[in-house]
């Protein structure tokens, strides 16, 4: 061939790469179109008894790839487990003070660092609480239970909801595998399978934040029951259909992050008639009474006798009384920020600590480096640590006087005013100990209350010490 | 030898035409206008547009305004620069987010804010280590920070040349 025939040639095949290169181009173009304009297919159908998470995943692959994450392993400074033993490490025996704290509670047995929520019905099922008698209540946050709750209660889930307050924890769980209900935390919990639309489903959040709403407490992180508040009150305050969506961004994690009391004396109960505030909480309790008329306590401390008062998880309370909430961030902003797959945005539903996940999670808002950002919440939970620590000593010195006054010859009427200052303080520490931020959630209010903690320990303490002179 | 030159002529013809469908179809045209609504055609700038519309700016300045120099040149050698790396950015999807202003953009931007407000700042000596104006406006132009949006002050770490 002569060398034009060949330069003829090699621009066409220069041409023809250049029109595979554009056409590749081409078909990009069009998929980037194409995601924006359908995010999700419905290939199957899902209703209100739809549990399983894998069906409703055929629907929406990538919200459900990214909750299927929830079974790895995480761990941050404070929170989480290495992943390389079966089951967590107990916190009990790293921090001693905490089981002496819950001597006569179950809690002083098993309670150990958390996992994610694809576990939180295993590890409920598996724990060493459950060698003491657990009610059916517990289930109202472990598992998808709603359908089961239509059962009991003939269709009527608040009805079936009641019923499991008297029902034992075995008796529950059996029934919810007859079921075939046996999930953790699923989709339809927070979704309506209609719409997709975010709706809480929980009766005891949906009690719950009625009572708040009706209530004098401040909530400037929830404008919607300010609103309520301020209209004619005819109807009472619904979530689904009153809040934001920014506000249900929260409040589907507040029917489970949040204070309960889930034992068998009395339906299970967010206790927030007064307001979030720990001691509106407090004032909550203080006010209830079981059947038998009895104040509202959830186990009498072995060492000292005191009636005491156990936190759970108020990781919604704390967050309502700190700077975030103020702003107007939501749960889901810093625990499952959105996320970009192509052109399409989603929600993350690896739900999981902010700091394993900065990027997304603050520098949307903080424009600061990342290493900066980790160190300022290292500061804020390092303090944290070390008031919760000098708190947890401060009781551990209460108890010590106790127990040598008891020793001593103390009564019942001379350790009274121990005793209800040990209720007091611990609530406090608890509150703080049993929150799963370290602090962070709102750092002020947080160190507010276990200076708190411990004043009112060594009041006891000093109480307890006095226990035979006239107050 | 005949077949050559029409394999040839028949290849460039296919590039040129796949080439002026995909431009069309990539609304290729409407990266020469004016209107705010090109920048959210490859939907990554979505919230940005969306806090624009909310924000003190959107009756004032467009996205143009602010982020491309005025002059004709000037204007579209950045179109190009920034057309270049965004197209490229976005069909790898190998970029940084949220995304953030180059120091070259963050220059534009303040030339622009002193273009408009010359006649306020005419006492100010902007030199040197002076502060940008967006250090502390922050939020004139896309609005207070929400989901993926939200004001775009530029990094601290970089460097303004």
């Amino acid at each position: 061939m002569s060398a034009p025939t060949w330069s003829y040639v090699a621009v066409a095949l220069i041409a023809g790469l250049a029109a595979g290169g554009v056409a590749a181009l081409m078909l990009n173009v069009s998929e980037r179109k194409a995601e924006e304009r359908t995010p999700f297919v419905r290939v199957v159908e899902v209703d209100e008894d739809t549990v399983d998470p894998a069906i409703w995943g055929q629907n929406w692959p990538r919200q459900y790839d990214t909750y299927k994450l929830t079974a790895l392993a995480t761990r941050t400074r404070f929170g989480g487990h290495g992943g390389s033993e079966a089951l967590p490490d107990q916190k009990i025996e790293r921090d001693p003070w905490l089981k002496r704290m819950f001597l006569g509670y179950a809690f002083s047995i098993d309670y150990r660092d958390r996992r994610g929520h694809a576990y939180m019905l295993t590890d409920q099922e598996e724990t060493e609480r459950l060698t003491k008698p657990q009610a059916g209540s517990c289930l109202h946050c472990h598992a998808s239970i709603m359908p089961l709750y239509r059962k009991l209660g003939d269709g009527d889930a608040d009805k079936g909801f009641e019923k499991t307050a008297s029902m034992s924890y075995a008796e529950t769980n059996a029934m919810l595998h007859e079921l075939d209900a046996a999930h953790p935390v699923s989709c339809v919990d927070c979704h309506d399978p209609d719409t997709m639309g975010l709706r809480v489903t929980r009766p005891g959040f949906i009690r719950g934040i009625q009572a708040l709403a009706e209530s004098e407490g401040a909530v400037p992180a929830m404008p919607s029951i300010e609103r309520w508040r301020e209209g004619s009150r005819a109807v009472p305050y619904d979530p689904n259909t009153d809040a934001s969506r920014t506000e249900m961004r929260s409040f589907v994690c507040g029917q489970c992050h949040v204070e309960y009391y889930c034992g068998n004396k009395m339906t299970l109960t967010f206790p927030w008639s007064q307001g979030l505030k720990v001691e509106e909480v407090e004032a909550d309790w203080n006010s209830r009474a079981f059947s038998d008329g009895k104040r509202f306590f959830d186990y009498t401390h072995t060492e000292s006798g005191a009636e005491i008062l156990k936190a759970q998880h108020p990781e919604f309370e704390l967050w309502s009384q700190g700077v975030h909430a103020r702003s107007g961030v939501s749960c889901a902003d810093c625990h499952m920020p959105y996320v970009r797959d192509g052109a399409s945005k989603v929600s993350d539903h690896w739900v999981r600590s902010p700091l394993l996940n900065v990027n997304r999670a603050c520098q949307t808002c903080h424009r600061v480096d990342e290493a900066e950002l980790l160190a300022r919440v290292d500061v804020i939970q390092d303090r944290n640590h070390e008031l919760l620590q000098s708190a947890g000593k401060a009781l551990m010195d209460q108890l010590d006087a106790i127990v040598q006054a008891k020793a001593e010859g103390a009564t019942d009427e001379q350790l009274a005013a121990s005793r209800e200052l040990q209720r007091q303080a611990q609530w406090r520490l608890d509150f703080i100990a049993a929150e799963n931020s370290m602090g962070f959630h709102a750092p002020q209010e947080a160190a507010r209350i276990l200076g708190e903690a411990a004043d009112l320990a060594r009041q006891g303490q000093v109480a307890a010490m006095r226990w035979n002179r006239a107050p | 030898m005949r077949l050559a030159p029409a394999l040839a002529a028949a290849m460039i013809g296919i590039a040129g035409g796949l080439g002026v469908v995909t431009f069309d179809y990539a609304e290729g045209l409407s990266y020469m206008s004016e209107d705010p609504r090109a920048c959210v055609n490859c939907h990554i700038m979505r919230s940005q547009y969306d806090g624009w519309v909310k924000a003190s700016h959107h009756g004032f300045a467009t996205c143009n305004d602010c982020h491309l120099p005025h002059s004709f040149v000037d204007k579209y050698i950045a179109k190009a620069r920034n057309g270049w790396g965004h197209s490229r950015a976005f069909t790898m999807q190998d970029f940084h987010e949220p995304i953030r202003l180059t120091p070259a953009n963050v220059q534009i931007l303040q030339d622009n804010c002193i273009t408009c407000h010359d006649s306020v700042l005419h006492d100010l000596s902007l030199v040197g280590d002076a502060p940008l104006c967006t250090s502390c406006h922050s939020t004139v132009g896309h609005g207070q920070t929400a989901g993926l949006g939200g004001p775009m002050p530029p990094d601290p770490s970089m460097e303004i040349p």
